[in-house]
């Protein structure tokens, strides 16, 4: 039912974790639902320079958060805020139509942590 | 070594003896039960004979036995064919939450047609209360449908105390016993019900083919309407090899019940224990004795479950669960909500069931491989950071 690289990065996820010192975090989901995404953004100079996740949900949502973050990663904000649930279903050469809603967390989540950053430098 | 099958609830192996005696009905036996001429009267020999295995089994006769293509259809037939061939007593029906779909879906319908639905709630093991049973009958109640064990918890219910009841207020009483058959010891008239469901591929008998049990004297519609077979009750020519395949696999599972269940219970005790031992924040759902011997279900807190069967499914391992994202719906099971867990939990949870053909080895195998990778989704899992965060702030 899932693609091989939507198994690869299930099994294989990339940029797990925390980053300490994160300078844009965004949660999105909710446990009643069965879906958590937490992104942790390292921003310097308008370019993601390192981004982490953690997720509490299905296969499909442990992989989108790990494409979604492979595709951000060194992007800048601007790029970030383009990202679409789409492009990171696509990027997983696309997902059972019951698990669209997974990409579309994954995009929030990015856009979550990029808008927190954005919040706490605005006068910068 | 070779993978690990822990999904039996679901489906299981075919007995040998049971494939051993359906092959001749393929290419030798091959005739139309319902046909008059020595190919047919050989193919409705093999089907009157396992007619009466399976109402040997039961402790039914043999003409109370009708062959159908399965548990869903039996749980339909039973249950609308009830409904409208008693509509002019009453329009209510009393069921319980943790029914299967078959049983749920089939009442939601009959709503829609103008039927009243109770739809009794169960205590924290999945237990229905036989007395609230009684309590919801009124002079509109045609039929009570209760199963005999759940599928996904396993815990056995009170059927024999519901008959009584059924039978006390002259109520028909069916019981969807699809997982119970094969398992547990099953008796019609010890239970006192009138229409019992049955699934050949749940006790090592083919797929496709089920039964169900009409009390003599039972007012019940046809549902497939059509030729005259099983005596003119349900229509299609019969399923002569899965017939036979079925009533093979009941006599064995029958016949050996006692000795597998003992097997059984041993390893889902070892399962049961060493998970929760090995992994802190589990918890077992459904009742911890009144339970099928081979049903193993368990709550891993902050993961999820399609998360745990797909790693579990890499390490070879066959396993099931009631979240949300195994359901097909964003509601993770029923049963589980029904029991009172909160949802997140529920859609941690993770079903093991075994069959006599499981291994200690493989137990010890499953019991190796779980806890690391509950480690590894944990340590992925925003609900795991958040919880440690809040046991350090204590």
């Amino acid at each position: 039912m899932y693609s091989e690289k939507v198994m690869d990065h299930f099994s294989n996820p990339r940029n797990v974790g925390e980053i300490p010192d994160a300078n844009g975090v965004g949660t999105v989901g909710n446990a009643k639902c069965g879906d958590i995404m937490k992104m942790y953004l390292k921003v310097e100079n308008g370019v993601i320079v390192d981004v982490k996740f953690k997720t509490f949900g299905c296969g499909a949502a442990i992989a989108t958060s790990s494409m979604a973050t492979e595709m951000v990663k060194g992007k800048t904000l601007e790029e970030a805020l383009q990202l679409t649930n789409k492009a990171v279903a696509d990027a997983l050469d696309g997902l059972p139509p019951v698990k669209m809603h997974c990409s579309l967390l994954a995009e929030e989540a990015i856009h979550a942590a990029v808008e927190d950053y954005m919040k706490n430098h605005s006068g910068e | 070594m070779d993978r690990i099958y822990m999904d039996n609830a679901a489906t299981t192996a075919i007995a040998p003896e049971a494939l051993s005696v359906m092959l001749p009905c393929f290419g030798l036996t091959y005739g139309n039960a319902s046909s008059i001429h020595a190919t047919g009267r050989e193919a409705r020999q093999k089907m009157e004979d396992a007619r009466r295995t399976v109402a040997a089994c039961l402790g039914a006769k043999a003409n109370e036995i009708y062959f159908t293509s399965g548990g869903s259809e039996s749980d339909n037939w039973a249950i609308k064919g009830a409904a409208f061939a008693n509509k002019k007593k009453g329009n209510h029906i009393i069921t319980s939450q943790i029914e299967h779909h078959a049983v749920l879906h089939t009442c939601e319908w009959l709503e829609k047609q103008g039927f009243e639905v109770t739809y009794l709630p169960v205590d924290e093991y999945g237990l229905i209360n036989p007395e609230d049973v009684e309590k919801a009958i009124t002079d509109q109640t045609i039929l009570i449908s209760i199963m005999a064990a759940n599928n996904e918890i396993g815990t056995i219910e009170p059927i024999a105390e519901i008959g009584k009841i059924a039978k006390a207020h002259k109520v028909l009483f069916h019981c969807d016993a699809v997982q119970a058959v094969g398992a547990i010891p099953v008796d019609v008239n010890d239970w006192n019900v009138d229409l019992l469901s049955l699934s050949g591929h749940k006790f090592h008998g083919p797929k496709g083919v089920g039964a169900l049990y009409i009390r003599t004297g039972a007012k019940v519609e046809t549902f497939m309407h059509g030729g005259a077979q099983e005596r003119g009750r349900r229509a299609t020519t019969e399923n002569v090899p899965g017939i036979v395949g079925l009533a093979a696999a009941l006599y064995k599972a029958c016949s050996n019940m006692e000795e597998n269940a003992c097997k059984m219970m041993m390893l889902r005790d070892k399962l049961i224990n060493g998970i929760l031992e090995k992994i802190p924040h589990t918890r077992l759902n459904g009742h911890p004795f009144k339970r099928l011997p081979g049903n193993v279900n368990v709550s891993v807190r902050f993961v999820e479950g399609e998360a745990l069967l797909l790693r579990l499914d890499l390490a070879g391992i066959s396993a099931s669960s009631g979240s949300a994202c195994t359901s097909g719906s964003l509601d993770p099971s029923h049963v589980l909500l029904a029991i009172g867990l909160p949802h997140e939990i529920a859609h941690g949870s993770l079903r093991l069931s075994l069959a006599d053909t499981n291994t200690e080895e493989e137990v010890e195998e499953v019991l190796r491989v779980l806890p690391e990778i509950v480690t590894t989704l944990r340590d992925m899992s925003p609900l795991y950071e958040l919880y440690l965060e809040e046991e350090k702030a204590k």
